[in-house]
């Protein structure tokens, strides 16, 4: 069983002590930027709409630059450009948590119970799972949003995560099959603990960094899937998410007009805490797939020998 | 052979799921196309009961049947491909639209995809097989390029190449002043001319998931010892690359391809609303701006039909060049 003590999960159960250690992932530049960026950006969420004015309210100054008074210009109709994208990074920052706490109980309900315990219940799970995974999500949020003329940002994230959460409850119930048949599982199945706290206590730690880069991609899922939907008109009404900005932009002929003030923030907000969510995962990813860590064909190729040490290695073997 | 059944049988179950639902959702779903369409109607002028009755009548929501005699009905019609009558396109039957349509949709988006799936297998291999190189390095970059949103990439890029530079016409599938549809030459190259811009921004979003994802797999299957046994026997690192460590490396994406491949139809959406290229993804924005619901319900079932023969004919195929995934089953 050598190659599954690569496994940090099962190091991490044998040694109580550095588990939390092991299980969070090493302070690297790319994780420390990662992390920078998408703190600011949901710091932004948080506090700028409390110090901006309305975004809604309307002014006689009609597609300024950036100048005194609106630090990022104003819109067509003179509203805030500044205003409006701290209520959005709010609107989409709430969509993206949503979808991705539903995302997860989802995709732990039906990937890791079912493949804990097995039998029938897996075979159910597991077909309602790949069947979700294969009826096309956008055109059925787009067809489901349709038919709801007066949409909610609540109601477009939970239709987001009904389309979404299939490919994380398929990727955990393949790796809580590769869990649940490992020694110290059968014993503690054999020493009578309950299944709740065999999954609770002994499998779901494995999960964590699992669960934790579905999430982070099911949030970037989310972000991306609203703001598509709302520049095709179909998002929620009346409220500010960075999609329903790039349609009111677009509508407005912000590009042809060279408005870039209105156009580029948006777009560039998404595109920034997309990046860091992605650089994050990949610092998780590295957890989980201990074999991206090393560094395998480099170090081998530093596997030669002087031609002293050549000598030496060889005149051993011929005593 | 019991994994073929197994196989077929699971598409069967989800194909019929999918029918369930494009269904029942029209009938569950608070909003009633029969209501939507009369206030559409009503802001033109009053609503006479007979006006009701005739668009009862349109959409064959004036049966008093019950839903389960009703879904009998639906999944008969089907068999006879009788999809209904659009009402955007009228008098054209949805069967035509979809007809029509969906060459676009595959010609555009299925050659945009099958270029980026090359392509970004190709780098990957590169990538990982000379792992810290500037070409490892490009990775997180195009990892950024896949966060951005691809409406919002799209319209930069359409505005730069297309209004500024003028290099790409602005939108449509091809001149249609100049040029009639045909096998000609000049069709054909106005078809490429003005699929170009789209191709190259579908190209561009996508390249950077195939990348990350072959270079990852590479990463992993250098380090098997199999590997260095072919080092160790003096092989051309060529060779190794190629047929050692990428064949085995590029399985994963090949599935992703499959599904990737179902998702043209699908993921067109965007881009035809985008580019106004006449493809399915238009025709279903089309539908749903005029509350055209039988051609919406046809357009959902041709999209849902074509992940799921795409999904069936790789993993069929997946069983010929990965041994494993029948001994598994």
């Amino acid at each position: 069983m050598t190659a599954t003590t690569q496994d940090p999960g099962i190091a991490a159960t044998s040694a109580r002590s550095t588990r939390s250690r092991r299980s969070m992932p090493p302070m690297t530049p790319k994780l420390a930027i990662g992390l920078l960026i998408a703190g600011s950006i949901i710091l932004f969420g948080i506090i700028a709409p409390f110090f901006v004015g309305d975004p809604s309210e309307v002014d006689n100054v009609g597609l300024a630059g950036p100048a005194d008074g609106f630090i990022l210009g104003t819109t067509q109709t003179g509203q805030d450009v500044f205003a409006q994208l701290a209520y959005a990074t709010r609107g989409s920052l709430t969509v993206g948590l949503i979808v991705g706490i539903l995302t997860l109980f989802l995709s732990a309900f039906f990937g890791i119970i079912g493949a804990y315990f097995g039998g029938w219940l897996d075979e159910s799970f597991s077909l309602f799972t790949n069947v979700m995974l294969v009826i096309p999500g956008l055109p059925l949020v787009i067809i489901i949003s349709s038919y709801v003329p007066e949409k909610s940002i609540l109601l477009v994230s939970v239709v987001l995560a009904i389309t979404g959460w299939a490919g994380s409850a398929r990727v955990l119930r393949g790796f809580t099959l590769s869990v649940r048949n490992r020694d110290y599982v059968a014993a503690a199945r054999v020493s009578g603990e309950k299944p709740w706290r065999i999954l609770g206590v002994e499998i779901l730690p494995n999960l964590i960094p699992l669960l934790a880069s579905q999430v982070v991609f099911a949030v970037i899922f989310a972000i991306l899937g609203e703001a598509g939907l709302s520049f095709l008109g179909l998002g929620a009404a009346d409220s500010f998410t960075w999609g329903t900005m790039l349609y009111f932009a677009q509508n407005g002929l912000a590009l042809r007009l060279g408005a870039w003030w209105w156009f580029v923030p948006p777009g560039l907000l998404i595109a920034l805490f997309g990046a860091a969510l992605a650089l994050i995962n990949f610092s998780i990813d590295e957890i989980i797939n201990p074999k991206l860590r090393s560094q395998t064909r480099a170090t081998r190729r530093g596997w030669k020998l002087s031609k002293a040490e050549l000598r030496a290695a060889t005149k051993e073997d011929v005593l | 052979m019991k994994y073929i059944l197994q196989k077929l049988g699971f598409y069967l179950v989800a194909f019929w799921a999918a029918l369930t639902v494009n269904f029942f959702l029209p009938r569950l779903l608070p909003g009633n196309p029969v209501d939507i369409m009369l206030a559409k109607l009503a802001q033109r002028g009053p609503v006479t009961p007979e006006a009701r009755e005739a668009v009862e009548l349109l959409l064959g929501t004036n049966t008093q049947a019950p839903l389960i005699v009703q879904y009998w009905q639906y999944l008969g019609k089907l068999f006879t491909l009788d999809l209904g009558t659009s009402v955007a396109f009228f008098p054209a039957s949805v069967t035509d639209i979809i007809a029509q349509t969906l060459p676009w949709t595959i010609g555009l988006i299925g050659v945009a995809t099958v270029i980026s799936f090359v392509l970004g297998v190709g780098l990957g291999m590169l990538a990982g097989w000379k792992r810290g190189s500037w070409l490892d390095n490009l990775i997180p970059v195009t990892t950024m390029l896949q966060s951005v949103p691809y409406f919002w990439l799209a319209l930069i890029l359409l505005f730069v190449l297309g209004g500024m530079w003028d290099l790409f016409p602005l939108n449509g599938g091809y001149n249609v002043y100049e040029v009639s549809p045909g096998w000609n030459w000049a069709f054909i190259s106005s078809v490429v001319y003005y699929g170009t811009l789209p191709a190259l921004t579908i190209v561009i979003s996508s390249v950077g998931g195939w990348m990350l994802g072959m270079r990852n797999m590479m990463v992993s299957t250098l380090s098997d010892d199999y590997i260095l046994t072919a080092e160790a026997k003096g092989l051309r690192p060529l060779r190794i690359m190629t047929t050692y460590a990428a064949r085995n490396a590029v399985l994963p994406s090949v599935a992703g391809f499959a599904i990737s491949l179902g998702f043209v139809v699908a993921g067109s959406i965007v881009t035809e609303a985008v580019f106004s290229y006449p493809g399915i993804g238009s025709a279903l924005l089309n539908a749903v701006g005029s509350n055209d619901y039988s051609l919406m319900q046809g357009l959902f079932l041709v999209i849902t039909l074509s992940v799921l023969g795409a999904n069936l004919l790789v993993d069929l195929l997946y069983s010929f060049i990965d041994p494993r995934t029948r001994a598994r089953s």
